[in-house]
């Protein structure tokens, strides 16, 4: 029996992401990267481009997207798919935002621990 | 045989009669032109968007030198003509030339009405007539201070916008209620007026100046009432008035203009004269669709053909200020036997006027929404009965007979001799048949075989709509490339804007350019953080996350997400101590590959991000600093070991190539430049296929340029040839100056030389000391900002986020 159970885990404080901008947050399942756009939006998806594996915590956000460092895919951070002609998805990871507050859910973590 | 035909004015008529003179009578005359302006024949009309930084003086050039030199005309640049001797036949100028003819031109155009105010004479006083007076206005508008427009027509009010819009603080007076009264009634001089003030300019009306006040200079104006306005500048714009004075002395019949019949003769049968100088049937004109219309019946008289007479019609009035679109059109004043339709809608701006005399319009005031200008013209033109739709004429010619709201279908719907470009007479019967019958595909093409829309450019859409109709899908009327799809507007109508706006943040870009987009995409933060940069560098602040990440943390991004790292070697040189510094790096952090470059140096791969300050901090140890190796900006300046050791070197490559790296390193650039100094032409640092290269000779050094080894391969061009070291470096860093200012985001030297012209490129650097040595001064300013080493800075804690991942969590210690 798979039993999920939402574990938050605090990440920091929104003030650590620049406007418009991503930091990343190491796990054992590999990267993820946490975005904070231009509206102070906060979003997480996996840290691994659909396409070649690009890190796209470092690509440049704008609107609520992002575009890959490598090839220049432009990934939606609200569903993790591919926006445009491009077919792919990342994992998107959800964020809570507490007055600044970030914490992310790690789900697959606590089965992983199991 | 030939006979002599001599002009006096190079204006927009004596050009346009002469092209028609040539299309009829090729080699009937040879061609004298003397004209008091130092320059060839040029738009006039568009000086407004030149003054406001739309357009550049180079786009609004009618005739090169090349088409003198073509049509075998002798062009007398800067030469007034002083006396006219009938009796001889001949004419003198000013700098002693004399000429004599068997037919003369006079098209000596106007002149500004000065009025007659003490003060008038002060230096910073002028008029608004010609490309010398704009200049005047650019160059005091740099002061960003006050300035005063003396009238509230047509040119008054393109020049307070202009000014404005190059950061001056501008007050408009006019002496009449209302603004453009003689085009527009009171109610659409009120919208005018409410539009000009949200432009930050002041409108003064009812203003009568008593005087220009002011020492040396001008230093403010004093009204009749007694209110003085500061000012640094005064532009008077109050009219103009035939320049007859010429034709006057040589005892020409003149009354307000020099009087011709209706085939632009004069009172002496060997004399003609058109244009704004002239007067036919009492009266005289100042707009371009009737001097044009001079200009080709003086062609048709000069040709032998004296069929064709001048009639008076109506020409309809636009406004060049961008976003304020008004239209006027013969006679609006009320009138017992007159009736008027007005329609107006407040939230929209618009104001529609039409009045009409037995059923037929006889005036137009169109404000806010102009497009249904050109069927009213129409309707006016031929006297049609309104009558039958009456009830719907005021909306405009998509209402007339439930046709469908298609922003084609009113231009469809034209007959085909309506006129569609009212400056050149062009009407749409013969734009269609020149876009079927030539192949016609794009506006430039209709607008150098038609003239439709190349003067003042207003009825541009119209035409485009044309095309659209005429050609269907295969017509792309985005013929300016967008920088990507947040935008219409093309990289150079951006950098432009940039300028002539002063714009200095991606947010105002984006607010004043309106973008589609809230906040840009990854195509246009970069190339307009790059304009930013290039265009102020004392002032913009470089904004961090629009920069590709290679340039946020000054390493280049490799495919599996390390880092690669490339010290500057100058010129290619290094040393034991720095070889030593590299291996014990490699070491200390397990870097596993170690790659000698392209451009001489060391590429270090495979670094962790997170490593990446660290390693910096042992590299700076030993004296290194970033090579930009990732930037859109100076890279490598590779060199040969010259003079100091090779038994071929003329010079010392190997010094200069260091010196031009130590005087540009750090700038940036709009794609990466590449450089090389070769010490004699075996060439041996592979100077001819670089962004920029040297090659070194006996008798100095020759600057190339263009040159690519990428994804094109292409030789360089010879830019030209210099005695010494220091113009070598003056004259490379002027020309890296010119294309920072000029290339579009990503477009590297060989593409940008290939757009603008080698030739102009020649011109501006070789040529033009003045400009060089502007654009020299402009770099090395620009360095003052730009020549911080980026490493050093994130050793020093800038930017640390970066490095550092934000949290580290589930890993079981985390989780105890």
């Amino acid at each position: 029996m798979t039993k999920i159970h939402i574990n938050w885990v605090d990440i920091g404080d929104i003030n650590d992401i620049p406007l418009r901008g991503a930091r990343c947050v190491k796990t054992p399942q590999g990267k993820i990267a946490v975005f904070r756009t231009a509206d102070n939006e906060v979003f997480a998806i996996e840290d691994h481009c659909p396409h070649r594996g690009g890190p796209l915590s470092q690509g440049i956000v704008h609107g609520t997207a992002v575009t890959c460092p490598l090839h220049n895919w432009v990934i939606s951070l609200e569903t993790g798919k591919a926006l445009g002609a491009d077919q792919g998805e990342v994992r998107t990871i959800r964020v809570r935002n507490d007055n600044g507050a970030l914490s992310i859910a790690l789900e697959s973590l606590m089965m992983a621990a199991e | 045989m030939t006979q002599k035909l001599v002009i006096i004015g190079n204006g927009m008529a004596p050009g346009r009669m002469l092209e028609h003179l040539f299309e009829q009578a090729p080699s009937q005359y040879d061609v004298t032109i003397f004209n008091a302006e130092p320059r060839v024949n040029y738009d006039r009309i568009m000086l407004s968007p030149v003054l406001s930084g739309e357009k550049t003086y180079e786009q609004i050039v009618i005739h090169g030198d090349g088409w003198y030199i073509e049509n075998g005309i002798m062009l007398y640049k800067g030469h007034k003509i002083v006396s006219i001797d009938r009796a001889a036949k001949s004419v003198t100028s000013d700098h002693g030339v004399t000429e004599s003819y068997d037919k003369l031109v006079i098209a000596t155009g106007s002149v500004p009405f000065i009025i007659p105010v003490p003060g008038k004479d002060l230096p910073g006083v002028i008029t608004y007539r010609d490309l010398d007076d704009v200049q005047a206005m650019l160059l005091a508008a740099q002061s960003r201070e006050k300035a005063v427009v003396i009238g509230g027509g047509l040119l008054g009010l393109e020049a307070a916008a202009g000014l404005a819009s190059r950061g001056m603080d501008v007050t408009v007076l006019h002496v009449m209620p209302t603004l453009m009264e003689r085009q527009l009634d009171p109610a659409a001089g009120y919208l005018l007026q409410k539009a000009v003030e949200q432009r930050g300019i002041k409108v003064i009306t009812k203003a009568n100046t008593k005087q220009i006040v002011g020492t040396d200079k001008v230093e403010g104006i004093e009204l009749d009432n007694g209110t003085i306005i500061p000012a640094t500048l005064v532009v008077m714009a109050v009219g103009i008035r035939p320049n007859a004075a010429i034709a006057q002395e040589a005892g020409l019949a003149v009354n307000r203009g020099i009087v011709v019949d209706s085939g632009m003769q004069t009172s002496d049968g060997d004399i003609l004269a058109l244009g704004e100088c002239a007067e036919v049937g009492g009266m005289v004109y100042g707009l371009v669709a009737p001097l044009y219309e001079m200009a080709r019946i003086a062609a048709a008289h000069l040709a032998g053909d004296r069929s064709p007479a001048f009639v008076h019609s109506d020409t309809p009035t636009k406004l060049k200020v961008t976003g304020i679109n008004l239209f006027s059109l013969g006679d609006f004043a009320e009138g017992d036997d007159r009736e008027e339709i007005v329609l107006r809608d407040a939230t929209a701006g618009v104001y529609k006027r039409l009045v009409l005399k037995d059923n037929r319009i006889i005036g137009t005031v169109l404000y806010g929404e102009t497009a249904d200008g050109a069927w009213f013209n129409d309707l006016k033109k031929k006297a049609t009965d309104i009558s039958e739709m009456r009830e719907t004429l005021i909306f405009g010619q998509a209402y007339q007979g439930g046709s469908p709201l298609d922003p084609t279908a009113a231009v469809a719907a034209l007959p085909d001799d309506a006129e569609i470009c009212g400056c050149n007479g062009v009407c749409k019967g013969k734009i269609t048949s020149a876009i079927t019958g030539k192949g016609l595909t794009s506006l430039d093409e209709v607008r150098a075989h038609t003239k439709a829309s190349a003067s003042c450019g207003s009825c541009t859409g119209l035409v485009e709509q044309l095309m659209t109709l005429t050609l269907g899908d295969s017509y792309n009327p985005a013929a300016v490339q967008p920088m990507c799809g947040c935008s219409d507007l093309g990289h150079d109508d951006v950098r432009r804007l940039i300028k002539a706006k002063r714009l200095k943040t991606i947010p105002a870009v984006m607010q004043e350019l309106e973008w589609k987009t809230s906040c840009g995409c990854a195509k246009c933060r970069p190339a307009l953080n790059y304009y930013l940069v290039c265009d102020w560098p004392n002032e913009y602040a470089d904004d961090y996350q629009s920069r590709f990440i290679n340039e946020r943390v000054h390493a280049n991004i490799q495919k599996d997400g390390t880092y690669s790292v490339v010290p500057r070697m100058w010129g290619g040189v290094t040393n034991s101590g720095e070889l030593r510094a590299i291996a014990d790096v490699v070491d200390k952090f397990e870097i596993p590959m170690v790659k000698v470059t392209g451009g001489q140096r060391i590429d270090l791969l495979g670094i962790e991000k997170e490593d990446l300050p660290a390693v910096w901090a042992d590299l700076g140890k030993a004296g290194f600093v970033s090579g930009q190796a990732y930037a859109k900006g100076l890279r490598t300046v590779k060199t040969c070991v010259g003079s100091d050791w090779c038994r071929f070197g003329t010079q010392d490559s190997t010094g200069l190539g260091i010196r031009i790296e130590k005087f540009m390193w750090g700038s940036w650039t709009p794609a990466k430049l590449k450089l090389a100094v070769s010490g004699c032409p075996r060439n041996c640092a592979e100077a001819t296929c670089k962004d920029i290269g040297v090659i070194c000779v006996d008798s100095g050094f020759e600057i190339h340029f263009a040159g690519a080894a990428g994804l094109d391969i292409k030789g360089t061009e010879i830019l030209g040839l210099v005695k010494s070291e220091d113009e070598a470096l003056h004259y490379i860093v002027a020309l890296t100056q010119m294309y920072r200012e000029q290339g579009r985001y990503l477009e590297r030297i060989y593409k940008w030389g290939k757009r603008i012209g080698l030739d102009e490129i020649r011109r501006q650097i070789m040529g033009d000391t003045e400009k060089r040595h502007a654009y020299y001064e402009r770099f090395v300013f620009s360095q003052k900002f730009a020549q911080v080493d980026p490493w050093s800075e994130r050793v020093s804690g800038k930017d640390k986020h970066e490095f550092r991942p934000m949290a580290t969590v589930g890993y079981p210690e985390a989780a105890e």
